[in-house]
């Protein structure tokens, strides 16, 4: 097995070798601290706010409106927290959604736990949030809504403005974690009217330990990190100059590259479940396929487990990913899956495929013609398979 | 996930999977909610278990831990069959995860349950 097929670009990207280049001199000759007073300080200064700038044009936002954190994990902290911790004397009402990344529902699940009320808006059959819902379980104490824009699981795109138009006639501030659509498709925040939005670089190929919360013009958050004022006073600490300078780097590639990539993709992933659906009976697509992230096919491939799918294709070289519990060290599978109302059986028995830029139309050959046989093989080993 | 290298030998392997039909004996354990169904045939001869085979719905190590388990009762009699561990099983996989250890278990299980289930039979029959 020499080569390596890579089909889960929604858990991570490759770091683009043009943002490694932009990268490199910031961790030797422009290693300075962009707050010292010396002119070398100015221009790592510099570089950082250029990168910023970038990162404002991708989401049409302005660059004071960039807050730079360690991932989208801590973007998503640091909104839910922050609104929290500002607003609490306004109301103790939070709203988000059963399929949100657990870096948003174990943070609502904190608060729940000192003094806040989180409600959890259901999914239908597709993963899509009723507008109607939303706008009933918005209260006079709601504080905060947080939808995420694209699932990362089953690529369901949610109707951000509508959301957000609902959420502001009441009067609460709206979040959404956006990091599997950030750098996949166009983002207007000016447009959307949204308050904060969270994305993460390693999905978009830049650095791991690098995300952004954009905070609207005149939203205030409380700081989740004290010391010594970076970041408006957001975020602390010392900034990661070469990261910041990555990910400007990878959102500016994003922007001019992302209409050309979906036109690329969006065939090869049809042409995956295409044939999938043609070859492999009793197979389920995830999702839905009117409003879905171009390069994502979740699918649950009946009477047989996820893991173990997993562990077959990983003996060819394939790399994917699965909602199976066995996948995700726990008992449960995946909580998304459950939530669009798959019977634990098709949770643990699906597939997720998610392409990206060095994915090639022979990649998914590859993929077309490795996973049939496993399935078949598979489904010989199932008690479930031969009786129903 | 790392695997031991037996692991991976005994979920590749196409040695044991299968259904025995008339099977003297067939043990269905585990439960669609954690995602591990292990079903055990046994034939058995004058006390011994000539031939087992199994069918399993479940992870990579759920796989494996059913084919080791077929591996370790084949040819052994009933009662010593009936004193195989699911640490046994673990230990001859040279391990399992930790969070895997409730695959092992499954095995033991399925190995009673098969074995019950041929006493129960046999009685029947008398």
């Amino acid at each position: 097995m020499d080569k390596t097929y890579y089909f889960d670009y929604n858990a991570t990207t490759p770091t683009d070798p043009r943002v490694v280049d932009a990268m490199a001199p910031f961790f030797t000759e422009k290693f300075h601290n962009p707050s010292s007073f010396y002119r070398h300080a100015g221009q790592a200064f510099q570089a950082m706010e250029a990168a910023r700038a970038s990162v404002a044009a991708l989401l049409h936002a302005s660059a004071k409106e960039i807050i730079f954190t360690s991932g989208g994990t801590e973007s998503d902290n640091l909104a839910i927290q922050g609104v929290a911790a500002k607003l609490k004397a306004k109301g103790n009402h939070l709203i988000t959604t059963k399929i949100e990344h657990p870096a948003v529902l174990n943070t609502c699940q904190h608060l729940a736990k000192s003094g806040f009320e989180v409600t959890f808006l259901p999914v239908d059959r597709v993963g899509m949030v009723d507008p109607d819902a939303l706008r009933q379980s918005i209260r006079p104490a709601t504080i905060l809504v947080s939808i995420m824009h694209a699932n990362n699981e089953i690529g369901t795109i949610q109707p951000l403005k509508e959301l957000i138009a609902i959420t502001h006639e009441k009067g609460a501030l709206f979040h959404s974690d956006a990091v599997q659509s950030t750098g996949k498709l166009p983002i207007n925040v000016k447009d959307l009217d949204i308050d904060l939005l969270s994305f993460s670089s390693h999905k978009i190929y830049g650095p791991k330990g690098m995300g952004v919360l954009y905070v609207k013009s005149g939203v205030k958050l409380e700081p989740l990190l004290f010391g010594g004022g970076h970041e408006r006073g957001l975020r602390s600490g010392t900034e990661n100059v070469p990261g910041i300078i990555g990910l400007g780097k990878a959102a500016e590639l994003a922007g001019q590259e992302m209409a050309a990539e979906e036109k690329r993709l969006r065939p090869l992933r049809d042409r995956l479940e295409t044939e999938f659906r043609r070859i492999i009976p009793d197979i389920m697509v995830n999702g839905d396929t009117r409003q879905r992230l171009y390069n994502t096919l979740n699918l649950s491939i009946r009477f047989i487990e996820g893991e173990a799918m997993l562990g077959y294709l990983d003996q060819h070289g394939l790399a994917l990913s699965s909602g199976s519990a066995c996948s995700a060290k726990s008992l449960e599978p995946s909580h998304v899956l459950l939530a669009i109302g798959l019977s634990h059986e098709d949770a643990h028995g699906s597939l997720r495929i998610s392409l990206g830029k060095y994915n090639q139309p022979a990649d998914v050959d590859k993929l077309i013609e490795v996973l049939p046989p496993i399935v078949e093989k598979l489904r010989s080993m199932s008690p479930f398979w031969k009786k129903k | 996930m790392l695997y031991s290298e037996k692991v991976m030998e005994q979920f590749r392997s196409n040695k044991n999977y299968g259904r025995i039909d008339n099977a003297d004996g067939i043990g269905k354990v585990g439960n669609m909610k954690c995602g591990d169904v292990m079903w055990i045939y046994l034939k058995v001869d004058d006390g011994i278990i000539t031939d087992a085979k199994y069918e399993t719905f479940g992870c990579v190590a759920a796989i494996a831990t059913s084919s080791m388990a077929i591996d370790m009762i084949k040819g052994k009699r009933v009662e010593d069959a009936l004193a195989i561990t699911n640490k046994a099983v673990a230990e001859a996989l040279d391990g399992l995860p930790p969070e895997k250890m409730h695959c092992s278990l499954l095995a033991e299980q399925g190995i009673k349950a098969a074995i019950e289930d041929y006493h129960q039979k046999k009685a029947a029959a008398k």
